[in-house]
């Protein structure tokens, strides 16, 4: 994947990608409250004084929207166009929603899945892709986990 | 209280068009000084200068090409096109508090032949990190996440963002200086025009433009001896509700009650105007849907309502709100929705080239969908 479209692992977001690559799904939790925190932060909104914790979660959810990009894009997704992006409400918390990529089953390329197959509410997991040696990606494929 | 303590009284523009030859400096100082002829000030007498974070010209850099005096208040507004009203508001607030007597707004951007933000090296912020490995790439693919929810949750349709495309662009078929004067806009044009991040097609979008526009802030007393017929700030209002995001702002309780929302409720507690008074609206429109999203969020119809608000022409001239009257974003130029606030400021005065008989009443938005802030205008004495 084009270097640029990488995210930078700092401290806030490297406790998520090492569950990536260790193949679970990971988010901070206040540690007062038991709310989920996303994006992860130094402090918890709801208890700023309590260090929040990382818990794993189950990886499922459901679509809560998705669009359809076509190009102008950046490479590599202008080659991969029409490709889907989703948002994930997760299980454990709706209010917290992951973007994403719907595809037709674990290792496909995101613009495998014809859109039409989308629903918004059908539910999902996660699955991982290793994109460098660094990264990690959570994509999604239909179904339970 | 701020109420009609300050007032617009000089608007300034330079020409729109996909590529203009002068510097974004060049535009800006043309659109300032055009700006303080209209108000019949001379460049000596500015002390306030406000503008965007993503301004490229400098305060020190506009004040040595205009010959403007010593400055003593100056400010930058963050967020893009949630910046606009907020640079009048805060210079209405410098001027009605006696920190700067002659305040100067304005917005130069070359974004029609520059470069575009997105396509930029790097993360632009921390939330980038969570959309831009995905593909969620641009401002249009963050906007129609939320469209494609908000057509699910309320049964909006292409057709309603139709509704909006049209009535912008007919505003802008009669406004000569629109890069969209007299180039219709069919609703069979828009239903087959190609997409540009489903569920938004190209029509959806607003223009890629350069172009300059500048405003001139005073105090009420002030202009009332002016050459205009002043246009008092009647109230301001800014947005960042709690745990928002700006342009991703999806891991809050509702990604559909936005900071439009939030804005609305301080722009009303001190306003005499209501939702209900409005004579006409210019509501940011970089994307088709911010205008139902906005319409909700201003008050101007109920949650859910904003899609069947366009309906039945309500958004054109002689409908129950006209909006963006020289055709804003979408069919005028896109140049961070400062020309929505000049179009407010002529429609108070009664210069429109789409005039709305007898308006005395104005809003004017910044974006919905990032840190926000709006105005109502009304026409003075």
């Amino acid at each position: 994947m084009n270097e640029v479209l990488l995210p930078p692992i700092d401290e806030d977001c490297a406790p998520f990608f090492e569950g990536c690559r260790q193949g679970e799904l990971r988010m901070q939790q206040c540690a007062e409250t038991r709310r989920l925190i996303f994006p992860p932060r130094p402090m918890s909104p709801w208890a700023p004084r309590v260090k929040p914790v990382w818990i794993r979660v189950s990886g499922r959810g459901t679509v809560w929207s998705f669009v359809v990009p076509h190009p102008p894009l950046l490479p590599p997704f202008s080659e991969l166009a029409p490709y889907n992006v989703i948002l994930v409400a997760l299980e454990e918390d709706p209010r917290v929603r992951l973007t994403g990529n719907l595809l037709p089953r674990e290792g496909a390329t995101i613009g495998e899945l014809d859109p039409a197959a989308i629903e918004i509410g059908a539910p999902v997991r996660a699955v991982f892709e290793r994109v460098s040696d660094e990264i990690t990606l959570p994509r999604w494929v239909r179904g339970p986990g | 209280m701020l109420k009609d303590a300050a007032a617009i009284v000089g608007i300034g523009q330079t020409r729109f068009a996909k590529r203009l030859e002068p510097s974004e400096k060049a535009l800006a100082a043309e659109a300032i000084l055009l700006a303080l002829d209209d108000a019949g000030i001379a460049p000596s007498e500015v002390d306030g200068l406000a503008s965007y974070t993503m301004e490229t010209n400098d305060e020190v850099e506009i004040a040595k090409n205009i010959g403007a005096g010593d400055i003593t208040y100056f400010g930058q507004v963050g967020y893009g096109g949630g910046a606009g009203p907020a640079c009048v508001g805060q210079l209405a607030m410098a001027v009605a508090t006696g920190q700067c007597r002659v305040g100067v707004a304005w917005r130069s951007r070359k974004r029609g032949s520059g470069t575009r933000p997105w396509a930029g090296d790097r993360q632009a912020s921390a939330p980038a990190t969570w959309t831009r490995p995905y593909g969620l790439l641009r401002p249009v693919d963050e906007i129609a996440m939320l469209t494609r929810r908000y057509m699910h949750e309320f049964g909006a349709t292409r057709d309603h963002l139709a509704n909006v495309a049209i009535a912008v662009r007919r505003m802008a078929n009669r406004n000569p200086g629109a890069m969209m004067f007299e180039r219709e806009l069919t609703r069979e044009q828009y239903m087959a025009a190609r997409w540009i991040s489903e569920p938004l097609c190209l029509f959806d979008n607003c223009l890629e433009s350069d172009g300059a526009l500048a405003c001139v802030v005073v105090s009420a007393e002030r202009a009332r001896d002016g050459r205009q017929v002043p246009v008092a700030i009647h109230a301001f209002g800014q947005g960042l509700p709690s745990q928002s995001h700006t342009m991703v702002n999806y891991w809050c309780d509702d990604p559909l009650t936005g900071p439009s929302w939030t804005c609305a409720s301080q722009l009303y507690r001190h306003s005499d105007v209501r939702p209900e008074d409005l004579d006409v609206a210019q509501l940011y429109d970089a994307f088709t849907p911010l205008i139902p999203l906005s319409l909700e969020g201003y008050g101007l119809c109920g949650k859910g309502e904003g899609a069947a608000f366009t309906e039945d022409g309500a958004l054109e001239l002689g409908g129950r709100l006209p909006i963006n009257t020289s055709g804003g974003g979408l069919s005028e130029a896109y140049v961070h929705g400062f020309n929505l606030i000049t179009e407010g400021v002529r429609q108070m005065r009664g210069v429109s080239v789409n005039q709305v008989p007898d308006a005395q009443t104005c809003l004017v938005t910044a974006g919905e969908g990032v840190p926000t802030s709006a105005l109502i205008l009304r026409r003075g004495s």
